[in-house]
């Protein structure tokens, strides 16, 4: 972050014009998608900026979610095989990200063994990896002890945590300690007053030029209620995440695409790297979706994400195992 | 599949509201058609059958995970909660104490239940 756009960015009089203007210079609005492989082009948003040009320079990190090692039903009978194909992928890359984030569901059931295979697995990529844990890695009986055992160390409360990445704020966010059970609402997942607390406090005073990129498991806005994809008190983070020029929040979580711009917050969700699972109210419940083997490939996928500041905007480029 | 849900629910329907009318008195004879698989509770389609389990206390219920995602069992209050049952994996629990114990599945919490422990109750598994 250059000390100069702070200071025209923030101060007590807010955000002038001419900072305004440079805000949108990179505002998150024009996220570029493209998908090959055979598969249809999920979203095409604002900025037809060519994938190409934004990937020149600039921070490029790299989003995989998702994969359920441990996972050996008909829908993957080898979910650690396809982490292993996507983490050579990354590996193959010829400009290679400077970090991975793997936004959750690292295991399937939350076991020693599993989080072991996935450890293995990643220990094969050459850059750091910054993990949040989904549901299915703290599904053991001690609430999710196994996890932040293994993976919580530096860590705030019960594993959220900020770095700083090119000037880029990223903040991990856990939505899935809080649950509300479905007994008299949808059973949405919930970020909880502590972590709310926390993010208040981090994000207090920080220059609105900041460009924010938030990772969490589940979706920070409701996706299909029924399913209990979404999250209660998400409201209230964005809250606070509302006066930022270009705010990015990364999901996983639903395995498959999807897409939401809102003000300077884009929202988006990402493919699983083990199995895709149906879009939303279109099965009678979210169980892993079965394809013909030879087309599995093409629905599992992993997540380019390029920033270049004060050039371009932020780009978002899905990539499918079968490309 | 959809139709087998759709029965598969309304089978479970019908058990809870059998069990629950017959609240306060015990089961009458001939009714307590849950008493050939007592105790027990099926994991299907991401639901819990029977949604609501009348038992004595004492009785040991066991839960039977028979679909392809994973679930777990938890008390509203953690005062039980499994690990993550794989398809075909079970989770025991042994109720004492009468009351109403509301539970959900921690990976998929819209999924609730409860088990109504009451003094009397036909189904045991003594």
């Amino acid at each position: 972050m250059a000390d100069r756009d702070q200071k025209e960015m923030s101060g007590a009089g807010g955000v002038n014009r001419r900072g305004v203007l440079k805000c949108m210079a990179w505002a998150g609005t024009g996220v570029l998608w493209t998908v090959s492989g055979g598969v249809p082009r999920s979203l095409g948003l604002l900025g037809a900026a060519a994938a190409a040009e934004s990937q020149a320079g600039g921070l490029t990190f790299l989003q995989i979610s998702d994969s359920h090692v441990g996972f050996d039903k008909p829908a993957n009978p080898n979910a650690l095989g396809t982490f292993q194909e996507a983490i050579a992928k990354i590996n193959a890359m010829p400009a290679p990200p400077a970090f991975i984030v793997h936004t959750g569901d690292i295991s399937h059931l939350s076991k020693d063994k599993e989080f072991d295979d996935a450890d293995q697995a990643m220990k094969a990529l050459k850059q750091p990896v910054h993990v949040i844990p989904g549901e299915h890695d703290v599904a053991d009986a001690d609430n999710g002890k196994l996890y932040l055992d293994r993976y919580g160390k530096g860590t705030q409360g019960k594993g959220w945590y900020t770095f700083d990445a090119a000037g880029v704020h990223f903040i991990a966010l856990i939505n899935v300690f809080n649950f509300a059970p479905g007994f008299k609402s949808a059973g949405l997942a919930k970020l909880g007053d502590e972590q709310l607390e926390w993010l208040e406090k981090d994000l207090h005073g920080r220059s609105v030029s900041t460009p924010i990129v938030v990772l969490a498991h589940l979706p920070l806005w409701t996706i299909y209620e029924p399913w209990g994809w979404g999250t209660e008190d998400a409201p209230r983070a964005l809250g606070y995440l509302k006066r930022f020029g270009s705010v990015t929040v990364l999901n996983g979580h639903i395995h498959q695409i999807q897409q939401k711009v809102e003000g300077n917050v884009s929202f988006h969700t990402a493919r699983s790297t083990a199995f895709p699972q149906p879009a939303p109210g279109s099965a009678p419940a979210p169980g892993p979706m079965k394809v013909p083997a030879e087309e599995l490939h093409s629905v599992l996928g992993v997540r380019t994400v390029n920033y270049v500041h004060g050039k371009s905007p932020l780009a978002v480029i899905d990539t499918p195992l079968s490309a | 599949m959809i139709l087998r849900q759709i029965t598969a629910r309304l089978a479970a329907l019908g058990l809870g509201m059998a069990l629950v009318g017959a609240l306060p008195e015990a089961l009458p004879a001939g009714e307590a058609a849950a008493a050939a698989s007592p105790a027990v509770i099926r994991i299907d389609n991401f639901s819990f059958t029977p949604p609501t389990l009348v038992v004595a206390p004492g009785t040991t219920v066991t839960w039977t995970n028979a679909d392809d995602s994973p679930h777990s069992v938890r008390e509203k209050d953690g005062k039980f909660k499994s690990a993550a049952l794989d398809t075909n994996d079970t989770f025991s629990q042994t109720f004492t104490a009468p009351g109403e114990y509301n539970y959900f599945c921690s990976i998929h919490p819209y999924m609730t239940a409860k088990i109504v422990v009451k003094t009397g109750a036909k189904l045991s598994s003594n």
